[in-house]
């Protein structure tokens, strides 16, 4: 009986810190690694349409991205205020396109090219020409999965 | 000297949980978990020549044509409709059963048919789009629920493949016309 006593009238030890940095430092990594830091400069205005039936783009690394806007103001000097198509860093040209498709392809295994998606990132106040263009660009380069990128819609 | 003589004296590691927790925050701030959404859409494959496709076996009233011009105005079923109607007005249409002599005969062979103008500004586009995505997502909705009792995005993959079979999803777009600039 006696022995048992004795543990109770021990003053509670308080609560080591010693391993608080490892945790911090665990989820510190997780982060790191979590944190993708935007690899292309948007160049174009990019204010994306509202819509409310969106789903959500699968599988990142299957996606390609075009951007289409009228360039930033600070851009406005030398490329002017008409919508252009950004792909990775630069301005192009309707006629680039099947040749970033390919490229896109090429950098993807074989097996996963018929899962490929190409989001069109579009400013809202874009006129539908030059979208139309690059939608029949795509056709013509057999990708025919796309997504129009839009924000949820606030109820 | 004294001191050296001490010995190297252990760095004092108590501060290293701030350090840490001021670079966790800073990451924390950084980090952005934006998921990437949009709508979701499949292009026609091109036709292997250019030949003019023959919709004559597709009748008329099959057809719900939405047109939209340069001014962002919509001409659906050729008369004027303001774009908060046009849900409703798809709906009305696809669900028609033959109810409606002038209108579809059955959900199935109900086709949308969309065309735009080079001038249609992307967010009218968009709008159209959504609204006429959300009209087959309420219909598909109504009759899951009749059905299973449960929404269409609740659904089994086979549950949703004979709902998306009762209710397929027929948009199509024409090609784009040049009237006004």
């Amino acid at each position: 009986m006696s022995k048992f006593k004795k543990d109770n009238n021990k003053d509670t030890p308080g609560i080591s810190t010693a391993s608080l940095p490892d945790i911090v430092f665990m989820l510190l990594f997780f982060f790191m690694v979590t944190t993708v830091m935007r690899e292309t400069t948007i160049m174009v205005k990019q204010s994306l349409p509202q819509a409310s039936e969106i789903q959500k783009l699968e599988k990142k690394s299957l996606v390609s991205y075009i951007y289409i806007g009228s360039p930033v103001e600070r851009m406005q000097t030398t490329y002017g205020t008409k919508a252009r198509i950004q792909l990775n860093d630069a301005f192009a040209t309707v006629d680039d396109i099947p040749q970033y498709i390919t490229a896109e392809r090429a950098a993807r295994d074989e097996k996963e090219v018929p899962f490929m998606t190409t989001s069109i990132k579009v400013d809202k106040d874009t006129k539908m020409g030059i979208v139309t263009d690059v939608k029949q660009e795509l056709r013509k380069a057999n990708a025919l999965k796309i997504n129009y990128s839009t924000r949820k819609a606030v109820q | 000297m004294a001191r050296r003589a001490k010995g190297a004296s252990e760095i004092n590691a108590g501060s290293m949980a701030d350090i840490a927790f001021l670079l966790l925050i800073f990451f924390l701030v950084t980090t952005t978990m934006d998921v990437d959404t949009g709508l979701a859409r499949k292009l026609p494959p091109m036709p292997e020549e250019e030949i003019e496709q023959d919709d004559s076996q597709i009748k008329a009233k099959n057809i719900y044509v939405v047109l939209i011009n340069s001014n962002n105005q919509l001409l659906v079923e050729n008369e004027f409709l303001d774009i908060s109607q046009l849900r409703a007005g798809a709906k009305t249409f696809i669900n028609n059963n033959g109810r409606d002599p002038e209108s579809s005969d059955n959900p199935q062979k109900a086709i949308i048919s969309l065309q735009n103008d080079r001038g249609t500004s992307y967010e009218t586009y968009i709008q159209v789009q959504n609204e006429l995505a959300a009209a087959y997502r309420e219909l598909r909705d109504a009759s899951s629920m009749k059905k299973f009792g449960l929404m269409y995005s609740d659904l089994s993959k086979r549950q949703q493949k004979e709902v998306r079979k009762e209710y397929p999803q027929k948009i199509s777009e024409a090609e784009p016309k040049n009237i006004g600039k």
